[in-house]
Formats: structure tokens, C-alpha cells, sequence
């Protein structure tokens, strides 16, 4: 590559490059140093992505060769009641969170928005736990829920006379209190990104609109959500994303039951990690890496194509 | 570079001047790192070397959330090491994957390790040859509150020793708040914790039944005795209140934190409650009424690496020998607290009349062993076994029948290979 973009390289090759138009030398230079990047991505990105696909085929647990068993890791999967109640559990999280997630960030972005006293302070506030890391507030979150004497909230609702709660010893309440916990995180980010969507939208739509006479209501309906999309799309796809892949909220929140009670709170990427460095099963844990990124890429193409297609 | 230069001139040098003596063995000693452990492992070297002047002990380490795939990696790429430390649940593993050797009976005869050491050394045993040795061994005993003991108007030098009694402890110590939540507890109950050995092989064995078959290979719980357990167990919760799981977040805390009189826990967990704001002590688990008596041991050995041969095994072989000697094995307890594997350094007069120590040796002689397959999913188990039974309200029996069925597959799984 170098002896293609040297001048003073053998005269055939010199002689090529000069009879290049100005046009194709800058292409082939932005290939030059667009190669790196790609190579690279390649290597660690693709080779194992690939590699992975065909783990999934064998019985692989880092200490004896693989074997290729075909599809029995998929067919194992499939019958393993403890997965359907995973991917329950995943795609509660992505169908609960990624709607009330955004629902709050438009609201608070739009009301911030017209807010002056403070605005600073308060956009600061809101973005702070994004900032913060998942592990730490996943723990600070798990002191919150405990029960009396140490629970915070358990010990307010017990001052009100309100019994106390079990959240994380609950089937029911352990997967929507660690939920709150991976929205409250996310609003801080998503609330920025609908405030630059939000001023990026000429005012003299508005102006005419009043002038028009349109009610609050419909100018929201009409001009902000229509000219919001771009930016809702690119946070429907990335917070959805967020949400398939949870984890650091939940295995630090649950970690001397993974993922527990009983299963209810845990998502594929924890099955995924204990699979793989609990119990070293790498090929059962490669044939669930496989389910999670057709999931991934499903989920995305379906939110692309109907955000698209609307317009 | 230049360091590099230098070394190899240094190197050459140096094995210049060694020909014609004996040749200089260098070794690899791995294992994971904990404070103590690296230093107690590091007195140790120093002493070997002392002793053996032509052999150098490369003490290296690792997280210990990534030692096992950092053996696995090691052999893969051929550099594994001489002697290695292994929890004696992963020696199956570590078999089929060929990255130990049985140990040459003739420099460590079957018949004195059985004669020296305490039994739970037979878990090192595959098809009559051993495969590694322990230099300390752990045991479980239950911790009391001397405090909270008085308080309630009980002894503070007479902990329980039956399961009833056990049972009347915590009721006299449990402490409510006005709606009957607990805020402190009798004992803790926490099956993620040390609870599910204390299920497996004590409270079974004590209802009169056994956990496993004699080759580990079926479950055997799931019967009378096995019931009667996690009946006993889960009834400090649901039946007498003494208990509540998740309280305090985790056993060890809440018996840290004087919010438990009571907690079941391992001779690991001594440098932790060293500092505890009050005075505890230790006993031995409690006996059930006809005075039987359990615990569960477990232990890291050490073995030697699959790829070792000529010199360097031999070194390795006076490693290992050196690092399971009694002189070790009081090292290992004087600076990282862990029981002595070897029956004549542990059972001295000095260490049984120890009330810290005392209680976990006494537990050695009757210890039993679980052939863990994976022990973390074999822990979950347990755990999702008793969380059907206080957060489901599932009938106990169903409960452990379920487990039985969840537990025998994971063996399933591993023989079946």
C-alpha cells in the first residue's frame, strides 16, 4: 500500500500512480487510511463473530477440543424452560423500558425546554446518574430496596404504616425495580438528545402555526413529533439496543442469586456470562450469543423499517 | 531492548559459569491471588529456595475470576505451569482437560497420604491415583453474638449444640419491630451463602438420609431425610421467624453489623470478622438430637502441570512435598488462618484448646466432601429450591423432588461426556 502512494517508488509503479486524476489518488488514499480501521474491526470484531456461529455447533468448554454436535446446543436450548423464561424477561425489559423510558425523556425534555430558571442545573441533575457507573448506582439502588432496618424505602413506608415491600425478593417486583433503576440511568442521555431534536426545529413553524391559530396540542401533534422523528428513531433503536443487552444493572443488584429469585429477573446476556464463565459451557453459551444477535438484528430492522416507512 | 541484550548476555553468562554444576531449574507456581495466601506463599518459596539452591519457584498469580480460563489459555499455548493450584471441585475438569499429572506413587506413597492427612483428601483420588495435595483445609462452624447472648438472658459461653437448641437461641435473640418485621435476626438463613453445604451434607446426613450416591453420580436426596432438611431449613423462616433470606442483604453482613446472633459461615471468613465491634465466638455445628454430628470440608490442592517432565518434574515433585510438609502447613495457618490438611499439625493440644480454631478442627474429623460437578450451578439448586418454597408457597416435597430432577441433569450432563 505505502509503495503505491510513494512518488519516489520504481518507475513503473510511479509511472501509474502519476497517470492517476487527482480524484482517484484521494480515493485511493482514503482507502489507504480507511484499511487500518476496517482490518482492525475485521480482526476483533468479525473473525469472532464468525467463529462464534460455529462454537455454537460444538460442545466446547475451553478444556477439551470441541466436538461438532451439530444443532444439539439450539435443540437444548429451545427445551430449556429456564431460556423462555429469560427471554421473557428480556423482552420485558425492551417492551416496558424502551416506551416509558422515552414517554419520560420527551416529557421532561419538552417541559425543560421552556424552562429558564435553573435550566442548567437541572439538565445537570438529570444527566448525572448517566454519568455515574451502572455498578455503583446498581448498588446504592440495592440498599435502597432492602428490607427494615438498612432499606430506605422500606423504611419510609413503614414510618407511613404502609407494610413493607420484599422488591428484590419478589418474582413479581424484582424485574420492575431494577427496571426503574436502568431508566432513571438512561433519561439523563435521552433527555439531551430530545432537546437538541427539539431546538433544532425552526421557530418559525411555530410562529406561523399561532398565527394559524393552532392550539398547543396540535402543534405538538403536527410540527414537534413529525419534525422530532430523526431523533426519536435513532433513540427508539439505540435505547431498545440498551435494553436487549442489560446486565450490569442486574447482576449487580442480584449477585448472590444471578439474575434471581428464581430466574425472574434475569436477562440473556447474564444467562450468556454464566453459561459461559460459571460454568464454562462456551458452546451452549455461543448458541445463545447466536439467539441474542438475530434477536439484536430482528428487533432493529423491524424498528428501522417501521419508523421508515411512515414517512 | 537493550535490558533484553543485557539479559541474554547475563543469561549466557551465567549458565557459562553453571556448566559442570548442577544446572540451575527454574519451576512456575501458580495460583490465584489473595493477600495472604501470595504472602504466605511467598515465605514459603523463600525457605525452598534456601533449602534447595539449584532450584528457582516462579510464584505467579492471577485474579481469581480469571484463573481458570488463564490454565486453560497456558496449556493451549503450551506454557503451563509446574505445580498449580486447584479448588479440588475442578480436579474432574482439570483431569479431562490434561492439565495435571497423577502423582508418581513412588515419591508420594497413597498409603502415607491416607495415613497423614484428613480424609477429605480421597476427593484428590481418581481410578487410585492421586492428583494433587492440599496444604490447608476449610471447614464450616457456627458463629454466635456473645452480646446479643446476654442480652436475651442466655450464656454467652454455652452456645447451642443440638438443632433445638439451636432453634430456642434464635428465637430468644430474634428482635421484631412493632408490625413484626425483623430488625435482627436469630440466625441468618442464606442458602447463596454457606447454607446449602450446611443442607447438603450436614442436616441431610443428620434427618437420617445422604446427598449423594457413593460415586457422586446420583442425587440421593430426595427422600424423607431430604425433605425433613430443607423443611428444618426453611422453617427458621417461615415457621419459627428467626430468619428472614436477604436480610441485611447477605448473612456475613448482618452478623457483622451485630444485626444477627447467629450465622453459619467457613474459617475464610475469620479475617473478616476479626474486627467486628463485639465479642463472638465459634462453635461446632450442632448436633441433631441423637448427637450426630456433620460438616463439609473443601480445600485448594496443589498439582503438578501436565507438561512438567525430567528436571522440572522432579523439582516440582520437591515443591509440592515442600509446600505439604507440616513446617508448611504451620506457615499457612500462622499467617492466612486455614487449617492444616495433614492430621498430626492440626490436632496438637495448643490448636484444639484454641477457641477460634478448636471448633473448625473438631469439624475436620467428621467432614464430608461434595463431588461438585459445577458448583455454582449446583449451588443455584439449592437456592431456587428454597426461594419456591418462601417466595412461591410450593410444597416442600414438590420443591425437592424438582431439585433433584434440575440437579441430577447437571451431573448427567458432566458424566455423560
Amino acid at each position: 500500500m505505502a509503495s503505491v502512494a510513494t512518488p519516489s517508488g520504481p518507475a513503473g509503479i510511479a509511472g501509474l500512480w502519476d497517470r492517476l486524476s487527482i480524484r482517484t489518488k484521494r480515493v485511493v488514499w482514503a482507502w489507504a487510511f480507511l484499511a487500518v480501521p476496517i482490518v482492525f474491526y475485521a480482526g476483533i470484531r468479525f473473525y469472532p463473530t464468525f467463529q462464534a456461529f460455529w462454537l455454537s455447533l460444538t460442545d466446547w468448554d475451553l478444556l477439551r477440543p470441541a466436538a461438532f454436535i451439530g444443532l444439539e446446543n439450539y435443540r437444548r436450548l429451545f427445551a430449556d424452560p429456564v431460556f423462555w423464561q429469560v427471554f421473557r424477561n428480556t423482552f420485558a425489559y425492551l417492551i416496558l423500558g424502551t416506551p416509558i423510558s422515552l414517554v419520560l425523556a420527551f416529557v421532561i425534555a419538552f417541559y425543560l425546554d421552556r424552562v429558564r430558571f435553573m435550566h442548567g442545573l437541572i439538565r445537570a441533575l438529570y444527566f448525572l446518574p448517566f454519568l455515574t457507573t451502572a455498578a455503583a448506582m446498581a448498588w446504592v439502588w440495592r440498599w435502597f430496596y432492602q428490607p427494615v432496618p438498612i432499606g430506605v424505602i422500606n423504611g419510609l413506608l413503614s414510618a407511613v404504616g404502609i407494610a413493607q415491600q420484599p422488591f428484590l425478593r419478589s418474582v413479581d417486583q424484582a424485574l420492575p425495580a431494577i427496571m426503574v433503576t436502568a431508566i432513571w440511568a438512561g433519561l439523563g442521555f435521552q433527555i439531551i438528545i430530545f432537546m437538541a431534536g427539539l431546538r433544532a426545529i425552526p421557530l418559525t413553524y411555530y410562529e406561523a402555526a399561532r398565527i394559524d391559530g393552532l392550539g398547543e396540542w396540535a402543534i405538538l401533534r403536527k410540527i414537534t413529533l413529525p419534525l422530532l422523528k430523526p431523533t426519536t428513531v435513532f433513540l427508539v433503536v439505540f435505547s431498545s439496543i440498551g435494553f436487549l443487552r442489560i446486565f450490569d444493572q442486574v447482576y449487580n443488584m442480584t449477585t448472590n442469586d444471578p439474575g434471581g429469585p428464581l430466574n425472574s429477573t434475569k436477562p440473556l446476556v447474564l444467562m450468556i456470562y454464566q453459561t459461559a464463565f460459571s460454568s464454562y459451557d462456551m458452546g451452549y453459551a455461543a448458541a445463545q450469543t447466536v439467539v441474542l444477535f438475530t434477536i439484536l438484528l430482528i428487533v432493529s430492522l423491524i424498528q428501522l423499517w417501521l419508523l421508515r416507512n411512515r414517512t | 531492548m537493550l535490558t533484553k541484550i543485557k539479559c541474554a548476555g547475563l543469561a549466557v553468562g551465567i549458565s557459562i559459569l553453571a556448566l559442570g554444576q548442577a544446572q540451575a531449574v527454574e519451576i512456575e507456581y501458580w495460583q490465584y491471588v489473595f493477600d495472604t495466601r501470595v504472602k504466605a506463599m511467598d515465605q514459603l518459596i523463600e525457605k525452598f529456595e534456601v533449602a534447595n539452591p539449584d532450584i528457582t519457584v516462579k510464584h505467579v498469580t492471577f485474579p481469581y475470576a480469571d484463573y481458570q480460563t488463564r490454565v486453560v489459555a497456558a496449556k493451549v499455548a503450551g506454557q503451563g505451569p509446574d505445580v498449580v493450584q486447584l479448588f479440588y471441585g475442578w480436579l474432574d475438569n482439570f483431569v479431562a482437560g490434561g492439565l495435571i499429572q497423577p502423582l508418581d506413587p513412588s515419591v508420594f506413597p497413597p498409603e502415607e497420604i491416607e495415613r497423614d492427612f484428613f480424609p477429605i483428601v480421597s476427593a484428590m483420588k481418581r481410578d487410585g491415583h492421586y492428583y494433587g495435595l492440599p496444604t490447608a483445609v476449610r471447614s464450616l462452624a457456627l458463629f454466635y453474638n456473645k452480646q446479643l447472648f446476654q442480652e436475651a438472658g442466655l450464656d454467652p459461653d454455652s452456645p447451642p449444640q443440638t438443632l433445638d437448641e439451636l432453634v430456642e437461641a434464635a428465637k430468644a435473640t430474634t428482635k421484631y419491630d412493632a408490625s413484626g418485621n425483623i430488625t435482627s435476626e436469630g440466625i441468618t438463613v442464606e442458602m447463596g451463602g454457606q447454607d446449602h453445604h450446611w443442607w447438603r451434607e450436614v442436616l441431610i446426613r443428620q434427618f437420617g438420609g445422604k446427598p449423594y450416591s457413593e460415586d457422586g453420580r446420583q442425587v440421593a436426596y430426595n427422600d424423607a431425610a431430604g425433605l425433613a432438611a430443607i423443611s428444618f431449613h426453611s422453617g427458621l423462616q417461615t415457621e419459627h421467624k428467626v430468619g428472614q433470606a436477604g436480610f441485611m442483604d447477605e448473612g456475613q453482613a448482618a452478623f457483622r453489623a451485630g444485626l444477627a446472633a447467629m450465622t453459619i459461615d467457613g474459617t475464610f471468613r475469620l479475617g473478616a470478622f476479626s474486627s467486628n465491634p463485639f465479642e463472638w465466638g465459634v462453635a461446632e455445628l450442632p448436633a441433631n438430637a441423637d448427637g450426630v454430628r456433620s460438616n463439609y470440608s473443601s480445600y485448594f490442592a496443589n498439582a503438578i502441570g501436565a507438561t512438567a517432565e525430567g528436571e522440572e518434574l522432579e523439582a516440582a515433585q520437591k515443591f509440592l512435598a515442600y509446600i505439604s510438609s507440616p513446617e508448611a502447613m504451620q506457615i499457612w495457618l500462622d499467617v492466612v488462618g486455614e487449617l492444616p490438611a495433614r492430621k498430626e499439625v492440626a490436632l496438637t493440644e495448643d490448636n484444639l484448646a484454641n477457641p477460634i480454631y478448636g471448633p473448625f478442627l473438631k469439624g475436620l474429623e467428621y467432614a464430608h466432601t461434595t463431588r461438585f460437578v459445577d458448583e455454582a450451578a449446583q449451588r443455584q439448586v439449592v437456592i431456587d429450591m428454597e426461594n419456591r418454597i418462601l417466595l412461591e408457597g410450593q410444597d416442600p416435597a414438590e420443591s425437592l423432588a424438582q431439585a433433584a430432577r434440575e440437579e441430577q441433569a447437571i451431573l448427567d450432563r458432566f458424566y455423560g461426556k
